[in-house]
C-alpha cells in the first residue's frame, strides 16, 4: 500500500518580541501611507502588519518638490517625512486602521530625542503593536539619520525610547554606515526588540540637458530592485551580529525576493518601493511565500529565518 | 475604483514632432464605471528596469468601446518605450486617477478652455463633455509653439477654437492669453492646463478678471494614489491628508480651483 503523501498548508506565522504575526509580509514606511491609498487595491486582513509612514509630535512640511525621481530599477526620493502630526495620526489613520485584522506598526520621526520621546510616549495607550523608530531618513536636515549613524547615540537614544516606550520597540536601521553589524550591535545594546534593514542609499541623480539636480534636496534616498544585493548582504551581516529578530527590506519585487530576505537571517519581510509599481504586490508576496513553502515542503515559515547554507 | 489593468493597444500614431496618440482598450470584465474630463492614468513601460507608471492625462473615453485615448509627448525612454507599442500590444495602466474637472459646475456658462503644449489634450475631453450641457458655450484657446498643431479637429468639432503660436505660424502670434485678449473673449469660468509660466500667467488673470479658473498641475509622481506624498503643490490653506500646506496633486488634483495653489 502505498501512503499519500499529505500537502499540508504551511504556517506562514511568524512572532517578534512576543508579538505574533499571521504572516512575516509587512509594508515598508513611507511607501504605504497609513494603508489607506492601498486599501483599495489589498485586503488589509491579509497582511503580517501595517507599517504607517512616519509620525511626529506636529505636522511636518516635508521638501520642496520635485521630491522622487526614477533611476535605473529604483527611484530617488527625498519627500522629507511629510505627515500630518500624531494627534491627526491617532485621530483618522490608527482608528482606520482598527477596522483591520492585521498588525499595525508606527513608524516615529523626530528631529530630536524629546520630539521622538513625547511621540513615543502618546502611543502608550493607543491600539498600536510595535514602534518602529526612524533614525535612518537621509532626507531631513536634522535629527532622524544623525542618531544612526553613530552607534554611541543609536545606543542611547535606543534606551532612552525604551524607558518610554510601552510596546516592543523595532530600530530602523540606515545602510549609511560603514559597519552596518556594529549599528545593529549598537541597538540590541540599547534594548531594542528587533531592528529594521535597509533605509534608503543616499543617491544624486543630475539632469545633463539642464545641468540640474533632479531633486530640490540634491540629494535623496535610493529604493527600489537596485539596492536588493545591498540589503540582503546587509542582513545577513546584522543576523550574524545580533541575537534580536531582525525585518528585512531593500527592493524586495516578489515572493522569491522575500524568501532571500528571510534565508539571510531576516525574521519577518517588508514591501517597499515595488508598492508603487504594483500595487498589489504586498498580497502577491504572501500567495508566493506560502507557494514556495509547499513546494519544498516546509511547515512553517519561521524555518526559513537564517536558513542559508 | 482604482485598479491595476492590463490594457491592449487598438491604435498608435504620430501627431507631431514628439507628439504621440495612442488607444488603449479594456478587457470587457473590467471597464472603469466612470472618467472625468482632467483625469489621468499611470501607464507603465514594459521594461523591468523602469519601476514607476507614467502618468498621462485622458484626451478621450469612449465607455461604448471600453477605450481611453491618450496624446502624450515624449519626453525620456520611458515615454519612448510608450511611443513605440504597436496596435495589439498590452501594457498595464493605473486608472482612473485624480479628480479631474467638475462639470456640474462648468454647465450652462460661457467656459474658457486654454491649453498649453501638452496641455492640450485634457481640454479634448472637456469640450467634448461641455458641448453636451445645454446651454453651455465652449471656447478653446490653445497655444503651441509653431505650426505643428495637433488635435484641432477634434476640437473644433465641439468648440469654437482659436489658436495661438509662439512663432506666429498659425493664429496669434504669442500665447494663450495674447489670443484670448486680441480676440476678446468673454468668459465665465476659465479651465486651464499647460506648463507653470502659462498656469502663473492665467492664475493672475483669472484673479484680475474676477473669473473663477481650474488648473490642472504636474508633478513628477512615484505611487499616483496618494500615498508617498511625492507630487504635492503648496496650498493656501491647511491640507486635509498631511495638515500642513501641501496638496496631493495625484489626489486632491490634478485640477485645483486657482485660488487654493500657491504657484508663485
Amino acid at each position: 500500500m502505498t501512503e499519500m503523501k499529505e500537502k499540508r498548508t504551511p504556517d506562514m506565522s511568524v512572532e517578534i518580541a512576543g508579538v505574533k504575526f499571521k504572516n512575516p509580509v509587512m509594508t515598508a514606511s513611507g511607501t504605504f501611507g497609513s494603508g489607506m491609498e492601498y486599501s483599495e487595491f489589498v485586503d488589509l486582513n491579509h497582511l503580517g502588519a501595517v507599517v504607517t509612514k512616519g509620525v511626529a509630535n506636529v505636522p511636518w512640511e516635508g521638501n520642496p518638490t520635485p521630491r522622487v525621481a526614477e533611476v535605473y530599477g529604483g527611484m530617488l526620493n527625498a519627500i522629507g517625512l511629510q505627515n500630518p502630526g500624531i494627534d491627526v495620526f491617532i485621530e483618522r489613520d490608527l482608528a482606520f486602521l482598527k477596522q483591520f485584522d492585521t498588525r499595525v506598526i508606527v513608524n516615529v520621526c523626530g528631529h530630536t530625542e524629546e520630539e521622538y520621546l513625547e511621540v513615543v510616549e502618546r502611543l502608550a495607550d493607543q491600539p498600536v503593536d510595535m514602534l518602529e523608530i526612524n533614525v535612518s531618513c537621509p532626507n531631513v536636515k536634522k535629527g532622524a539619520i544623525q542618531f544612526g549613524q553613530d552607534p554611541g547615540c543609536l545606543e542611547d537614544i535606543t534606551a532612552k525610547i525604551k524607558r518610554v516606550a510601552a510596546q516592543p520597540v523595532i530600530m530602523k536601521l540606515t545602510p549609511n554606515v560603514t559597519d552596518i553589524a556594529e549599528m545593529a550591535k549598537a541597538a540590541q545594546a540599547g534594548g531594542a526588540d528587533a531592528i529594521s534593514l535597509i533605509n534608503t542609499l543616499m543617491g544624486m541623480k543630475i539632469d545633463i540637458e539642464k545641468r540640474k539636480f533632479v531633486l530640490a534636496n540634491k540629494t535623496g534616498g535610493l529604493s527600489g530592485p537596485a539596492i536588493k544585493p545591498v540589503a540582503v548582504r546587509m542582513v545577513w551581516q546584522a543576523a550574524q551580529a545580533v541575537d534580536i529578530p531582525i525585518i528585512g527590506m531593500g527592493g524586495i519585487a516578489s515572493a522569491e525576493d522575500a524568501v532571500e530576505f528571510m534565508l539571510a537571517g531576516a525574521s519577518a519581510v517588508a514591501v517597499g518601493a515595488m508598492n508603487f509599481h504594483d500595487p498589489c504586490l504586498t498580497q502577491k508576496v504572501v500567495d508566493g511565500m506560502e507557494q514556495y513553502l509547499i513546494r519544498h515542503n516546509i511547515l512553517t515559515a519561521r524555518e526559513l529565518t537564517g536558513a542559508v547554507l | 475604483m482604482k485598479k491595476k489593468t492590463t490594457m491592449t493597444v487598438t491604435d498608435m500614431r504620430c501627431l507631431a514632432e514628439g507628439i504621440y496618440s495612442m488607444k488603449l482598450q479594456y478587457p470587457e470584465w473590467d471597464m472603469p464605471q466612470e472618467v472625468k474630463p482632467g483625469q489621468f492614468a499611470g501607464l507603465y513601460p514594459n521594461d523591468p528596469s523602469k519601476l514607476l507608471p507614467r502618468p498621462i492625462s485622458i484626451c478621450r473615453w469612449d465607455p461604448g468601446r471600453g477605450e481611453l485615448r491618450f496624446v502624450f509627448r515624449t519626453a525620456g525612454p520611458g515615454t519612448e518605450s510608450l511611443a513605440a507599442l504597436r496596435t495589439g500590444d498590452r501594457v498595464d495602466m493605473l486608472g482612473i486617477l485624480g479628480n479631474g474637472y467638475d462639470p456640474e459646475k462648468l454647465s450652462g456658462k460661457r467656459v474658457l478652455l486654454l491649453g498649453g503644449g501638452i496641455g492640450i489634450p485634457p481640454m479634448v475631453e472637456l469640450a467634448a463633455v461641455l458641448s453636451k450641457l445645454p446651454g453651455t458655450e465652449v471656447t478653446a484657446v490653445m497655444g503651441y509653439r509653431d505650426s505643428d498643431l495637433f488635435l484641432t479637429k477634434e476640437l473644433s468639432a465641439c468648440a469654437r477654437l482659436l489658436i495661438a503660436t509662439e512663432d506666429g505660424s498659425v493664429g496669434t502670434k504669442g500665447n494663450v492669453l495674447d489670443a484670448v485678449r486680441e480676440n476678446d473673449v468673454r468668459a465665465d469660468v476659465i479651465c486651464a492646463c499647460g506648463p507653470m509660466p502659462m498656469l502663473r500667467a492665467v492664475k493672475k488673470y483669472a484673479a484680475g478678471s474676477g473669473v473663477p479658473a481650474y488648473i490642472s498641475l504636474e508633478e513628477r509622481m512615484a505611487c499616483g494614489v496618494g500615498a508617498c506624498l511625492g507630487c504635492v503643490t503648496k496650498t493656501a490653506k491647511v491640507d486635509e491628508h498631511s495638515h500642513v500646506h501641501n496638496a496631493r496633486i495625484c489626489t486632491e488634483g490634478p485640477v485645483f480651483e486657482a485660488g487654493e495653489v500657491e504657484i508663485g
